[in-house]
Formats: C-alpha cells, sequence, structure tokens
C-alpha cells in the first residue's frame, strides 16, 4: 500500500512565549517541531504498514529548505521517503491554494491514502486536508480516531463528533485526518535516526509537480490577511485572600454566584 | 560537561536514551518505585528504539561497532539520570549478556545475541547466600549426565530473575578443583527444573526486580556451556573487568541527574527573599558535586574506550570506575537532599529516591571495599614486577 | 503590481531586531546587521509598524477578480443538523447574520440539508431570517461530506449568495473546505469576529497561534466570502415572530448525492457529562489531582454547578481521564462563561484552549503557577481542601 502522510512543521508552543508589554509572541529560538497532530498520522502511517507487512509510507511537507529537518524527524519515526515541496512560489497560501500544491503531489505520487493531522497548531485552520481530498475528487473522513481496518480499495474509520463517533466506510484513494486519539507515537529509534542523517529528501517545485504559479502560493489564495494584531491582554485577576480553605471557599462561590450562570 | 568527542552515533544514542529517560521514564518513575512494578513497557521503548542492541557486535543483530562498553555506558548513564532502578532493566541485560560474548562460540553467539539486540532481556546469576563476594565458595553444582548437565542449587539478588528469558549461570562441575571448577552455563526461562524464589523487598533500585534463581535436577544441554569446563571463573573475572564500567555510569546518571534537580530547585527555590542558589555555601556544594561527577565521568569513558581497544587486564582501570562513581553518587545524593532541604526529605519530590538508588551502586557486582582490594592487588602486582 | 513584496531599505535598516520579533510567521531574520525576509512571508503587514526608522516596506499586488462580484448578493447560515435538530450554533449563526445582512442591506437565509424536516425547517423562520432553503432527500439525512458539498456548491452556483457563514463544528470544518475548493473561494476558519468594512467586504478575524494572535482576513475578489464561526462566541438569535419569509424546498439532482463513504454506525459519546465545548460552566483537574479516583472531587463540583468536566493533558496523559474531556491544544478549545482550573498549572498548550472563558478560577497550591496570569479570581491552597469547601459552599455533600 502506497501511503502518503502530509506534515507540516511548526514552531514549538511548548517554547513560544509570551511578551508581556508587547503581548506578542516572542519567537526567538523557539525550536521547529513536526506538527503534533501530524505526528499521530506519521505513526498511523507506519502502523498500517507493520500491520499490512507492506508497502510505503512517503512523507510530504510544503515548506522553506529548513523544513527538511521535519522530513527526517518524520523518517526516524519510521516514514520511509520524503518529499519537500520547495519554490518561493508556494509561499504564503491560503488553505485553498495549499491543498492545491500538496494534491498536485499527491496525483505524483499517486498513493491509496494520504493522512494527515486533523490541523496544524499554527493555523487551527482543518481545511488543508479535505482540500486536498476535494481537489482530487477523493472522498474524506477527517477527525479519525481510530482505523477499524484498511486495504485494498477501502478503509474502515471511527470519526469522533461532538457527542460521539461515526463509523464510516471510505472508498480509497482517500484523505484521512486523524486525531490524537488514533494512537500513541514512538520514539525516535537509533537506526530510525541514522537512516533519517543519510536519506536523500525529494525537492520538487512548480514545474516538478506542474504548478500553475498564478494558482499557487499568494498568487492563488482566495483571502489574503489584513492585519494582524494581538488579542486584548488578559491580566492576572484577584488572588483572593483568606486565612482557611473555606473561607476562600465562601468568598469564591459568592463571586460565582455573582456571575448568574449556575 | 567536558567535549569527550563522542562519534555521530554514539551521540544519536545518547539523544535516543534521553528521550526515552524523559518520556517514557520520568513519568512513572515515582509510581514505579512505589509500587516496585518491573519496567517491562520502558524496556520494550528501549528495544524498540534500537538502544538493546548498542553493545551487541553488528554481525549478531546489534550495532556495538567497536565501541561497545563505551556504548553501553552512555546509554546507562542517560537513563540512569531519570532513575536508577528503571535502568537496570538495560544494564542487567547487559551483565548477562556479556559472558556469551567473552565466552560464547560463533554458534552459542548467534543464537542468543540477536534475541537480546532485538530486546529479550538477559540475567547473570553467581550470588549465591554463602557466596557473596567469595564467589568461588559457590555450592550450586552442575552434573556432567550424558550430553547434558544436571544443575542443582540456587542464586540469589540476581537482577532481573524471573523477568529475563536468557540467564548466564555460574555452577560448579568440579568442587575439588575450586576455583578452577567452576563453568558458566545459559538457561533459559522454560527449562524444566528451573524456578524463581520470592521477589526482594528493597530500599532502592525498586523497579528492579532481584530474586532468587532456584535449581532442582534442571536439565541443560552441554551446547549451553560457555567455553571449556573449569572456565567459568575467568569468564565472570573477565565479564566483571567489562560490566564494572557500567555500574560506574548507573552510578554517573543517578548522580549527573540529582545534581540536574539540585540545580534547578536552588534557582527555583526563594529564601530571605532571594533564589537559596545565591548562597555561597550552597553553591560551593553544587561545584564540588560537579567536579566529582565530571572527575567519575572521565575515567569511566577513558576506561571503556581502553576496554573497547582491545585491554587485556583493564581490572584496576574498571575497579576504579566502579568504585569511585559509586562512591561519587552516594555522596552528591545525600547533599542533593540537603540542597532541598525538608522537602527533599519527602517522597513528594523525587530527590529522596536518588539516594535509595544510589547505595546498591556501592555494593553489588563487588562491594567498594571487594574493588579496593583489586586496586591494591594490581598495584603489589604491579610494584612486584619493578 | 503584479506581485506583493515586502522590501527593507538596507540604508534605513539599523539591525534593532525589532520587526523580527513581531513577525508571527519567522518571516524576518538577521543577516549579519540587517533584516531580510525569508520565504515564510505571507505579507500580513505586521512588521512595517513596528520599525522605527520607516526601512520597511509592504506592496501589495492589486488583484484583479475574475468573476462578477456585483452578481453575489444576500447572506447565507449553514442550518447545521443532527438526527434532525437544527444545532444550537445556528441560532448564534443567525444572529451574526443578521447583523452582517442589514450592514448590507441584503436578506438572510439559511440552508437546511436534511430529511423529513419540514417542521424544523418551518420553526426556523421565527427567527429574524428572511427565507429558508431547505434540501430535502433520504441521503441527506445524515451528513456524507461529498453530497453535502455538492449540493451546497451547486446552489451556491445558481443563487450566488455573498457570504455563507457555518459553524466551526466538525461538520461545517470538514466540508465547507471542499466547497471553497469546488466554487473556488475563499474560507477563513473558526472566526470569533465578523464585520463588514467600509468597502462592503466581509472583515473575519479569528485567533492562530492559539489564541496568541489574532488575524483578519479578507476575501476581497472570490465569492462568497465564506468562513466558520466559533460556537458560543456569537449572540443567538431569539424567535422574533419571524419577517414573512418562506422555505423553499428543493429536490436535489441525483448526480450530486453520490457519496464513496458510507455510514455503518453511530456510538455516541457514553459519559453523562455536557458536551465540553456547548457548556457554559466547565470545572477541570489537572496533575495536582494526583490520582484518577480524586476526579470524583471535580465531578461533583461540576455537578453542583451543572458543568461539565475538563481535564489537563497531563491527566488525560496519565490515563486519569478520557481524551474526549481534554482541554488545550491537543484537545478542545473552550470557551464557557465560567472556567474552574483545580490544580492546573497553566502551560502554554493549556491556556490556548480555555484562555477566551469570561471568568476563570484557578485553583493550586503553587503561587508562581502560570494559570494564576490568567484567573479572573486566584485561590492559593491545597485543592483537596478548598474544592470540598466550594461543594459544601454550594449545598452539595464533599
Amino acid at each position: 500500500m502506497n501511503i502518503v502522510v502530509c506534515i507540516k512543521q511548526v514552531p514549538d508552543t511548548t517554547d513560544v512565549r509570551i511578551n508581556p508589554e508587547t503581548n506578542t509572541l516572542m519567537r526567538e529560538g523557539v525550536a521547529s517541531i513536526i506538527n503534533p497532530f501530524d505526528a499521530y498520522a506519521i505513526e498511523e502511517g507506519v502502523r498500517i504498514r507493520e500491520r499490512l507487512g507492506e508497502g510505503t509510507v512517503t512523507v510530504v511537507t510544503m515548506g522553506p529548505p529548513q523544513a527538511d529537518a521535519a522530513l527526517r524527524e518524520a523518517i526516524s519515526l519510521g516514514a520511509d521517503e520524503a518529499v519537500l515541496l520547495c519554490s518561493r512560489a508556494f509561499a504564503g497560501g491560503d488553505t485553498w491554494s495549499t491543498s492545491l500544491t500538496l494534491s498536485l503531489a499527491m496525483k505524483k505520487l499517486n498513493p491509496d491514502v494520504v493522512l494527515a493531522g486533523k490541523q496544524a497548531i499554527d493555523g487551527d485552520t482543518a481545511q488543508v486536508g479535505p482540500g486536498i481530498s476535494c481537489h482530487l475528487d477523493w472522498p474524506q473522513a477527517c477527525y479519525v480516531s481510530k482505523i477499524r481496518e484498511i486495504g485494498k480499495g477501502k478503509a474502515v474509520v471511527e470519526c469522533l463528533m461532538e457527542t460521539g463517533k461515526e463509523v464510516l466506510e471510505v472508498e480509497l484513494p482517500a484523505v484521512l485526518t486523524v486525531v490524537k486519539e488514533i494512537n500513541e507515537p514512538r520514539l525516535p529509534s537509533l537506526k530510525g535516526k541514522m537512516r533519517a542523517k543519510k536519506a536523500v529528501i525529494t525537492t520538487w517545485n512548480e514545474q516538478d509537480i506542474e504548478a500553475d504559479p498564478q494558482k499557487v502560493g499568494l498568487n492563488g489564495s482566495p483571502t489574503a490577511v489584513n492585519r494582524v494584531f494581538s488579542p486584548p491582554r488578559r491580566g492576572g485577576g484577584e488572588i483572593i485572600q483568606a486565612e482557611t480553605a473555606s473561607e476562600a471557599a465562601k468568598i469564591v462561590v459568592a463571586k460565582i454566584k455573582e456571575l448568574q450562570i449556575a | 560537561m567536558l567535549d569527550y568527542f563522542l562519534t555521530e552515533e554514539q551521540q544519536m544514542m545518547v539523544e535516543t536514551a534521553r528521550e526515552i529517560a524523559e518520556k517514557k521514564i520520568v513519568p512513572v518513575r515515582a509510581q514505579y518505585d512505589e509500587e516496585q512494578t518491573f519496567p517491562t513497557d520502558v524496556f520494550k521503548a528501549i528495544a524498540d528504539a534500537d538502544l538493546t542492541g548498542v553493545y551487541i557486535p553488528d554481525e549478531f543483530g546489534g550495532c556495538a561497532g567497536d565501541t561497545g562498553i563505551m556504548n553501553m555506558c552512555l546509554v546507562t548513564e542517560e537513563l540512569s539520570k531519570a532513575c536508577g532502578g528503571i535502568s537496570l532493566s538495560f544494564a542487567g541485560t547487559a551483565l548477562g549478556t556479556l559472558p556469551i560474548m567473552i565466552a560464547g562460540d560463533d554458534e552459542q553467539k548467534k543464537r542468543w545475541l540477536p534475541r537480546i539486540a532485538s530486546g529479550t532481556l538477559a540475567a547473570f546469576g553467581i550470588t549465591e547466600s554463602d557466596a557473596g563476594s567469595d564467589a568461588a565458595s559457590m555450592r550450586t553444582t552442575a552434573v556432567k549426565d550424558g550430553d547434558d548437565y544436571i544443575l542443582n542449587g540456587s542464586k540469589m539478588f540476581i537482577t532481573n530473575g524471573g523477568e529475563a528469558d536468557i540467564y548466564s549461570v555460574f555452577a560448579m562441575t568440579d568442587k575439588s578443583r575450586g576455583a578452577r571448577g567452576c563453568s558458566c552455563f545459559v538457561l533459559e526461562k522454560d527449562m524444566p527444573g528451573f524456578t524463581f524464589g520470592k521477589k526482594e523487598d528493597k530500599m532502592g533500585i525498586r523497579a528492579s526486580a532481584t530474586r532468587e534463581l532456584i535449581f532442582q535436577d534442571c536439565r541443560v544441554p552441554a551446547a549451553n556451556r560457555l567455553g571449556k569446563e573449569g572456565t567459568g571463573f575467568m569468564t565472570a573475572m573477565k565479564t566483571f573487568d567489562n560490566s564494572r564500567p557500567g555500574v560506574g555510569s548507573q552510578a554517573l546518571g543517578i548522580a549527573a541527574g540529582a545534581l540536574d534537580l539540585a540545580v534547578d530547585y536552588a534557582r527555583t527555590r526563594k529564601q530571605f527573599g532571594r533564589p537559596v542558589i545565591a548562597n555561597q555555601g550552597l553553591q560551593w556544594m553544587l561545584a564540588d558535586m560537579a567536579m566529582q561527577i565530571e572527575a567519575a565521568r572521565a575515567l569511566i569513558y577513558a576506561t571503556a574506550r581502553w576496554i573497547d581497544s582491545g585491554a587485556k587486564r583493564p581490572t584496576m582501570a574498571s575497579a576504579m570506575s566502579k568504585c569511585y562513581a559509586s562512591d561519587v553518587a552516594m555522596k552528591v545524593t545525600i547533599d542533593a537532599i540537603q540542597v532541598f532541604g525538608g522537602v527533599g526529605y519527602t517522597k513528594e519530590y523525587p530527590i529522596e529516591k536518588y539516594a535509595r538508588d544510589a547505595k546498591i551502586t556501592q555494593i553489588y557486582e563487588g562491594t567498594n571495599q571487594i574493588q579496593r582490594d583489586e586496586i591494591a592487588l594490581a598495584l603489589i602486582k604491579e610494584a612486584a614486577r619493578g | 503590481m503584479s506581485e506583493n513584496a515586502l522590501i527593507i531599505d538596507p540604508e534605513k535598516c539599523v539591525g534593532c531586531q525589532a520587526c523580527v520579533k513581531v513577525c508571527p510567521f519567522g518571516a524576518l531574520e538577521m543577516q549579519g546587521k540587517l533584516a531580510v525576509v525569508n520565504d515564510n512571508c505571507t505579507f500580513c503587514g505586521a512588521c512595517p509598524p513596528s520599525c522605527k526608522f520607516g526601512a520597511i516596506t509592504l506592496k501589495r499586488a492589486k488583484k484583479v477578480a475574475t468573476i462578477d462580484l456585483d452578481a453575489y448578493k444576500g447572506v447565507w447560515v449553514f442550518g447545521e443538523q443532527i438526527d434532525g435538530v437544527i444545532q444550537g450554533v445556528v441560532h448564534e449563526l443567525i444572529g451574526e447574520g443578521r447583523i452582517l445582512a442589514d450592514k448590507r442591506g441584503v436578506p438572510l437565509t439559511v440552508l437546511v440539508l436534511g430529511h423529513q424536516m419540514d417542521d424544523a425547517a418551518n420553526e426556523l423562520l421565527e427567527y429574524p431570517v428572511d427565507g429558508v432553503i431547505y434540501v430535502d432527500d433520504p441521503s441527506l439525512k445524515h451528513y456524507a461530506s461529498e453530497p453535502y458539498a455538492r449540493v451546497v456548491s451547486d446552489l451556491i452556483g445558481q443563487k450566488k449568495p455573498e457570504i455563507f457563514l457555518a459553524g466551526a463544528t466538525a461538520i461545517g470544518r470538514s466540508f465547507l473546505a471542499r466547497v471553497a475548493v469546488e466554487v473556488h473561494t475563499g474560507l477563513t476558519a473558526d472566526c470569533t469576529g465578523l464585520d463588514i468594512t467600509d468597502e462592503g467586504l466581509l472583515l473575519q478575524t479569528r485567533p492562530a497561534f492559539g489564541g496568541n494572535i489574532m488575524a483578519s482576513i479578507l476575501c476581497a475578489k472570490h465569492r462568497p466570502q465564506m468562513a466558520t464561526v466559533r460556537h458560543k462566541v456569537m449572540q443567538a438569535a431569539h424567535k422574533t415572530g419571524g419577517r414573512g419569509g418562506k422555505v423553499e424546498k428543493v429536490t436535489p439532482q441525483s448526480t450530486l448525492l453520490r457519496s464513496r463513504t458510507t455510514r455503518l454506525d453511530w456510538l455516541p459519546e457514553l459519559s453523562d457529562t455536557v458536551n465540553l465545548v456547548d457548556a457554559d460552566i466547565i470545572v477541570s483537574g489537572g496533575r495536582g489531582m494526583q490520582k484518577p479516583e480524586n476526579f470524583h472531587l471535580i465531578e461533583k463540583l461540576a455537578k453542583c454547578l451543572g458543568g461539565a468536566v475538563g481535564s489537563s493533558r497531563a491527566a488525560v496523559d496519565a490515563g486519569w481521564m478520557p481524551y474526549s474531556h481534554q482541554v488545550g491544544q491537543t484537545g478542545k478549545t473552550v470557551q464557557p462563561k465560567l472556567y474552574i482550573a483545580c490544580g492546573i498549572s497553566g502551560a502554554v498548550q493549556h491556556l490556548v484552549g480555555m484562555g477566551s472563558s469570561d471568568t476563570i478560577i484557578a485553583i493550586n497550591k503553587d503561587k508562581d503557577a502560570p494559570i494564576f496570569s490568567v484567573a479572573t479570581y486566584g485561590i492559593v491552597g491545597d485543592l483537596f481542601e478548598v474544592v470540598p469547601a466550594m461543594i459544601r459552599e454550594l449545598g452539595g455533600e464533599a
């Protein structure tokens, strides 16, 4: 089975601090990591290959040359091949053009199934997975919390919705976006790390995937960021001063009652 | 920390072990210590990360290269920084494996080493209730019977006992010859007549399983004997020459982990309006701890590399590594509790466990008194040679 | 201008790095003493005002629309239903959609896809809407991404609304992305603010980086302007007796209904707690709960207040609580009226999931815990004393 996992390199929020004066992100020295949801997708891809006893897992990302590190990490976690979609033409894209770019890469890779995290933790849109699927005119299953079975031509998955789980049979090829519940990703292995170091990363630009430069990146984006600003700052509030726990509880319960929601 | 010019592979081993320590060991160590849980899941993670092969030759499924002992030390140290008990599942397996690497023939190596490299636990059985430091007085016997040996007797305080599948066990094949009548056998867990006694309830390294091995007419094929009859004691001594830097590394890791915690705590704990680390008295304690740890590390690494280069008699350096590092670990962990003050004495914080775990490193694989005997003996021999 | 450009004047740049710090995308870096822009740049406009030396100029390309923008009129909201029940978020969409439609002077329409839902469709007319389009077919009874996307895309093509809003729910977020691709327009996810600009465009404001920054987004040259809207943010509309609109019942073409997914089963969440995202009150426990048994305290407090039970990632990873209760970056983003955090230190990842709650109460024994930096009211103390006292104070039995 030809399994492709789409990943994104994002800033590690455990390192992100907010500048208390400007209330903006302080990005200096912030490490880049694989989007945590994509890590579950990588693990699931590797597990499918292990379960079937055959197949390849190819990781794909669109990003600057530095995204090479994320691809190598994915190889250390068990992926076989890696493709970097890298070009100035791809930069600044919104979800429409980014999903188009990735879908063109899929046409070249011809996978049986595409896995991705449900969303990336920097943009939080959850739109690229379904977008890829629609550009390819494929079916999709989002928020997948379990792949019950997967084989030639179909998969049975459980999708996490607000009030329960929907069990879906999906014709392949399809795009499946996954949630955290689906697995616990393994740690990188020594041999994986060695393989990652030596791996040859394929790099494709707009010509390689036959993309119209007017339709990808910023050029191909229907939306544009108008302004970026800091949310209204939320200061620390009042620390309740009380001698005993029951006194503190009395004060705070009074505050709750003032809110008149209960 | 000094730059010890680790190879790229060794740096990856350290990184890989560190990730396991942080993500798999730290979250469970307190619970495993309290409940005396054997870390089967963590050992699986260690195996899945290929670390169980770092000291096993490449042709037998490992990735030792020509730096097996150094690799073993690096991984042991890194895991021990998080928990000296959980790390012992790895280090105890290495100890049980060494006799096969030292005295096994190719056939035997092919039988057992690939299994160990891919995550089978091993154990080493020499100590008996009446034969601790005086290993030569052991009572377990192996009597030849056709193509087999019949083992009778018992072994005490065996690390990974009952959990491991592969055991290197020492038994007397000829009591009349004393130390020269000892032979080494590889036993597998499911052999009839091979059972386990109770699990010890210990002060420290509580996540490690320590059990008695019991042999009642246990039939072991002669093909499982490592080396010739009567070479067991030599095998054991050579094993210790190779393994003692590993015990040193366990102690080193415990000490280094304790120092990290102590520095962290001293930076955040405020008294009299400033962090306690601002006090010179405390700074000097931390400086002494760091200095001793680095000295232990330098000694262990130099010894491990010497062994990897093919040293004939590394006994003195091995003994020094184990003895020095374990004394350092005991001192550093006790001082680390002092840095924490009152909370350091409680189980709310992990530091008291470091001291409990450190203590065993002064005792097992030869007490530190025995190590000093070895060092002195080597000194005397060298002087006599002139 | 045919292309966007961010130009840094090397004569004016003094290497102060002020721009590097404000860039939300890590697109500015230092080369020696000069700031340079890399491929990450999205031309968002955050950096030019940060430069005290006027060294940064942003030139935006002028886009030419390829469609007749004036042909698109009206505001649509998606009437999401589950098992035939119109979801709560729809009333919020109607409330917000009404404001936008009035600003634009255009009608507001609710679009419902389902089966045997005539009553529910008619009931929507009692809200301040100008009409309801109800697409009825057995295959639309339950959500299915392909038919839903195709039917909606087809209607958009026929009727050309200028704005289309849906709830940022599992359903809304997964099929609207397909609609956006099919009709070739922009879609902004998870908006928390909507407005109409002076030029008559939909100004869509949304949090990014887990709420650490806000971005306002425009879709100038494509229609409709589409957004998913976060639940519990907009004011819900109430029944006002209606505006004399009608339900237009549509039977979809069968070609639109092809689906390559089949719903085999539905497994309802077994827990009797309220849906976290819908809850007005959430009581959450973290690592400080120490063991799973202690979560009964959280449950009791939640019960006294009529709220839902949440959890930090630490408690989920330790296996004390199921993942469905996790609040934070890799869990759920919640915005209740009251959030009570018990024994949660407040790692960034947790704060981004609950930081926009109206009122936050934090109980933690570490006075330096970051949770206190966002708490409206903080109690420094032992939760095992404070929480039972609160339960008793609320008339419960601790």
